[in-house]
């Protein structure tokens, strides 16, 4: 091999005098860019990216958390819901059994009512065929003992009493 | 060739520490990669910007990087797989703007990337697995017999990667450089058909940007693999 | 014909290491079209490989670039 042609022959690649140059300066540069690199930039992106991670992961909770809170308050208007609908058939049912309870009442009342004038009816009734019954004693009485006047037949006035009654009774049964 | 030379910026020869051109693109490399990742994300805004997304997909791809390819237990090395991500990534890409220097065109410092790699993660393999680590070189899945030659071959390829990782990462940037030289020297020579090699060196330009991009990436995945290596041997 | 024969030698080398890029050519070609015969059986199981992919690609196209590099070498260095 020829010791470093003149510039522009050889290759500059396999100069060995500018070896040391750019070893010397290599090491300066990686060890400025290795302390740049370690000690500013990556820490800083790194908590950037951290800070995002961090950010997008609470969001996403909060979103979680929304969504949960949206699913229990459509629960409790569900709930709500149901609750209106079994107050409503309740009411409903208390109205229904009252209505029936005044109606039931009503009619007894009213059949009572009804009761009680069937018996005042009879009893007027009954008192009439008795007033009836007895003014038909009474008559067959009278014209008992005056056909047995006409007859000249001399009878006791309670004998015929007690035959007419008796005839009466059996005819009345 | 002219484009790779390593130059004094304010004159003179070049020592040890003479502010060089490597000096100045690496400085820039530092400044671009600070601007997307400290100025860009400086908003730290719940709904990113632009920049504080592109910064934010730049943080995530790596570290999922490491985390699938590499463990849950390399996560502690993320910072500096992160620094050579940037590094190699924005250097690719400043030396994509014409009459720039690629700092990564060269092996001597993709040889100092990829030797600090190797020999960070044997260490940690030897830390870590003690003896066991030997384990990586003694494939005990396939027939006794077999088993020295394996060893053997598998040896000389674990000491050939730290030069394949350097040379892959210098060697495409390099062709590349070199190739897009050729073509735009075609375009002068050519005169009145100029214009079918600048075509060619524009989609040659396009096909750089992606080289750039993925050999940036693969040049991390590498360190990931090779890391994973270290960090459970057994297999 | 100007020239030694050395200079000669070493342009026919460089002409000869422009095959082993060919040979990465083929690599890559296959493991992409491997990938994507692969990826289109089952195309879930495809995401997660890509980062596979990569790597493969990577090192076929690592032995090209060796091989360029010695093309290099060659035309420069040596």
């Amino acid at each position: 091999m020829e010791e470093t042609a003149a510039p522009g022959t050889g290759m500059p690649q396999l100069d060995v005098t500018t070896f040391s140059n750019q070893i010397f300066w290599l090491v300066v540069t990686m060890v400025v860019l290795y302390y740049v690199m370690s000690r500013v930039a990556l820490p800083r992106i790194a908590a950037v990216l951290a800070d995002r991670r961090g950010t997008i992961t609470s969001d996403i909770a909060a979103a979680e958390e929304f969504k949960l809170k949206a699913q229990q308050a459509e629960e409790a208007y569900k709930k709500a819901e149901a609750e209106a609908r079994a107050e409503a058939n309740r009411i409903v049912e208390a109205a229904k059994a009252e209505m029936q309870a005044e109606l039931d009442t009503q009619i007894a009342k009213a059949d009572a009512e009804i009761a009680a004038k069937a018996a005042e009816s009879e009893r007027r009734i009954r008192e009439i065929r008795d007033s009836a019954m007895e003014l038909v004693a009474d008559v067959s009485k009278d014209i008992t003992s005056d056909i047995l006047g006409v007859f000249d037949t001399k009878a006791d006035a309670r004998t015929v009493n007690a035959a007419v009654s008796n005839r009466l009774k059996g005819s009345a049964s | 060739m002219d484009q790779f030379e390593v130059k004094a910026l304010f004159g003179g020869d070049v020592s040890w520490y003479t502010p060089t051109n490597v000096t100045l693109w690496m400085a820039l490399t530092v400044l671009a990669a600070s601007a997307l990742m400290i100025y860009g994300a400086r908003g730290r805004a719940l709904v990113p910007s632009r920049a504080q997304s592109a910064a934010e997909m730049t943080y995530g791809f790596i570290y999922n990087m490491v985390k699938d390819v590499a463990g849950h237990d390399a996560i502690r090395f993320f910072p500096y797989i992160f620094t050579l991500f940037m590094f190699v990534l924005f250097a690719n890409l400043l030396g994509l703007i014409p009459f720039a220097f690629t700092t990564t065109s060269h092996i001597a410092v993709t040889a100092v990337l990829a030797f600090t790699v190797f020999l960070s993660v044997t260490t940690l393999g030897f830390i870590l697995n003690g003896s066991k680590f030997l384990g990586l070189f003694w494939v005990s899945s396939a027939p006794l017999a077999l088993r020295p030659v394996l060893a053997l071959i598998e040896l000389i390829s674990y000491f050939a990667r730290p030069i394949s990782h350097s040379i892959r990462l210098a060697g495409a940037m390099m062709a590349g450089h070199a190739v897009a030289k050729v073509f735009a020297g075609f375009a002068s020579a050519l005169g009145a058909a100029f214009f079918v090699p600048v075509l060619a060196v524009t989609a040659l330009y396009a096909l750089e940007l992606l080289v750039a991009v993925i050999q940036a990436y693969v040049f991390t995945i590498l360190t990931c693999v090779y890391l994973r290596d270290a960090l459970h041997p057994s297999h | 014909m100007e020239g030694d024969i050395a200079e000669m030698g070493k342009f026919i080398g460089v002409g000869l290491t422009a095959i082993g890029m060919g040979g990465a050519a083929i690599g890559v070609g296959n493991i992409a079209g491997n990938f994507l015969s692969g990826a289109l059986r089952n195309p879930s199981a495809a995401a997660g490989q890509t980062a596979m992919l990569f790597i493969g690609i990577a090192f076929a196209e690592a032995l090209g670039i060796f091989s360029f590099l010695v093309a290099l070498l060659l035309m420069f260095a040596v």
